[in-house]
């Protein structure tokens, strides 16, 4: 579905992403784990279009997704959950919606969707017409992924999501996750709570300064020595 | 009723007819700045060719208030996206003092290139209202300040209807408050910049055919002096939100119509700067500005 091959990516002078390749299959969830610095968020950046590889081949689709344009990457089924949250914290919660939504022209269907998101984040509907800058930071990172879920995605792209959360609403957002692929929605998760990630996720890469290292099956990965060292603590 | 409050009822109708013109120049300026953070120095001129543009369709084209109103809205809301895409669209991952000073250079380009088309030449506004004057308990009503306080109102309900309820304005909300998130839900950031040069600056047109309207004149300066005040209203009100300027634009011209009604006419433009200086220092982000957090 997804596919990365020797994707270069810069920042300025800053050699960001040095040739990565992986590969993302329908109905996976496929993460990508590492330190801080290491990559994660660029490739991420990268496949939905803020940011441009240099050279590489990055096509989803079999389509070439290096010369669309970011807002017409939506369009082709891939939404994107960016690290931090990124709600517009000046609108309500349906507004946000609303706006994940912008390409759509049926309504008939974002009503559903917005049913949908309510369905998997109760707490949205109760607080749909408060603004989403006083969401607590679990609650926007529900609204986050209720945003990116309103237009269809085919895949999901999901950065950091149990940033600054509490454990307990970890376990809520990964369960949610799971959910969210069972209905036929492939994810591509990066994370740095790699033993959260690994417990969910099909396969996994490990990143290191821009280089994927490391790759498989997520339970033979977090099962590894190398992995259980230096990502998982010992 | 006596001689005094009915002078303070003309002064309030006064300055609300000039306060008017001030919020919807500023609205111009709060919303350009809102989406991409820069001072539209230029934008001052364009009421300046808005003006004009009025002057061409009632005298030339003899066209009635509303036509040329409009005419003179469209003309200008061409010209801002132009402006915007020619001079500040290449700059938008630049320096902002380097916009600012393009800002500078257009405002500069359109005086003076003005002055090569329509000459320096001071022009005559026609009178486009009837002459008539309506009086409540002493208190003077040209037709002329109701229509404008009208037209003013009218287009700043248009204005917050679009930018609170529409799938544009929502857009446009998005993309000033963070362009990146904007982009991953599929928002055209480029177009919806565009569409806000071209509503400002078709909102500064209307101010200018109205100032040409209240003042009877226009030339090629016009737009420097309002276009300064119209920033100060901006600033006053809390520059980069919506409502920010209406209030500061009413304000700003019930203060400066007060000082001329004391007899202190010569003060006015000073007292207006001095509201600068004090906003600038008391509450830098103005009446309504909120000090921005970020949550991480």
């Amino acid at each position: 579905m997804l596919v990365l091959e020797d994707v270069n990516v810069y920042y300025g002078a800053i050699h960001a992403l040095k040739g990565i390749s992986f590969e993302v299959n329908q109905g996976e969830i496929v993460t990508l784990i590492g330190s801080n610095g290491a990559g994660k968020s660029t490739s991420l950046k990268t496949i939905s279009g803020l940011l441009r590889p240099k050279t590489g081949k990055l096509t989803f689709n079999g389509e070439n997704l290096a010369t669309i344009a970011p807002q017409s990457i939506v369009a082709k089924g891939i939404s994107h959950v960016p690290e931090g949250r990124r709600v517009f914290a000046n609108m309500t919660v349906i507004e946000n919606l609303e706006l994940g939504a912008y390409l759509r022209k049926d309504k008939a269907g974002i009503k559903e969707a917005i049913k949908h998101v309510y369905g998997l984040f109760p707490r949205l509907e109760e607080r749909k017409s408060q603004i989403s800058g006083t969401l607590s930071g679990g609650e926007q990172q529900m609204l986050a992924m209720g945003r990116a879920l309103m237009s269809k995605p085919q895949l999901l792209l999901l950065d950091e999501p149990s940033m600054g959360l509490a454990p307990i609403l970890v376990k809520q957002i990964f369960s949610i996750i799971k959910e969210i692929n069972a209905s036929g929605t492939t994810i591509l998760l990066v994370e740095q709570n790699a033993h959260m990630a690994l417990s969910i996720a099909n396969r996994a890469y490990v990143l290191e300064t821009g280089k994927i290292v490391l790759s498989g099956d997520s339970k033979q990965l977090a099962a590894s020595e190398e992995v259980r060292k230096a990502y998982l603590g010992g | 009723m006596d001689s005094i409050s009915t002078q303070i009822f003309q002064q309030i109708i006064n300055g609300l007819s000039l306060g008017s013109i001030y919020a919807l120049i500023a609205l111009g300026y709060t919303m350009v700045y809102g989406i991409i953070k820069l001072i539209n120095f230029a934008h001052g001129d364009v009421m300046m060719v808005g003006a004009y543009s009025g002057w061409f369709a009632v005298t030339v084209l003899h066209l009635p208030f509303l036509p040329a109103l409009l005419f003179s809205m469209i003309s200008c809301a061409l010209l801002g996206v132009l402006i915007e895409r020619i001079a500040y669209k290449p700059l938008r991952n630049a320096s902002r003092i380097a916009a600012l000073i393009t800002a500078i250079g257009v405002s500069l380009f359109l005086e003076y290139g003005g002055m090569i088309v329509v000459t320096a030449q001071v022009r005559t506004y026609p009178p486009v209202f009837p002459d008539t004057r309506y009086i409540l308990g002493g208190v003077y009503f040209k037709y002329g300040d109701i229509v404008m306080l009208l037209t003013a109102v009218v287009l700043m309900a248009l204005l917050h209807f679009t930018v609170q309820y529409t799938k544009v304005g929502k857009a446009m909300r998005a993309v000033s408050y963070d362009k990146d998130a904007a982009l991953l839900m599929g928002i055209n950031t480029n177009n919806i910049i565009s569409f806000t040069f071209a509503i400002g600056s078709a909102l500064a047109a209307a101010a200018g055919v109205l100032m040409g309207v209240y003042f009877n004149t226009i030339d090629p300066l016009m737009g420097i002096i309002p276009g300064l005040k119209a920033f100060v209203a901006a600033v006053l009100g809390g520059i980069g939100i919506i409502p920010g300027p209406m209030v500061g634009g009413l304000m700003l011209g019930l203060v400066e119509s007060v000082v001329s009604g004391l007899g202190a006419s010569t003060w006015r433009d000073a007292v207006a700067f001095l509201i600068l200086i004090l906003v600038l220092i008391i509450k830098p982000s103005g009446l309504f500005g909120k000090n921005v957090r970020e949550k991480v």
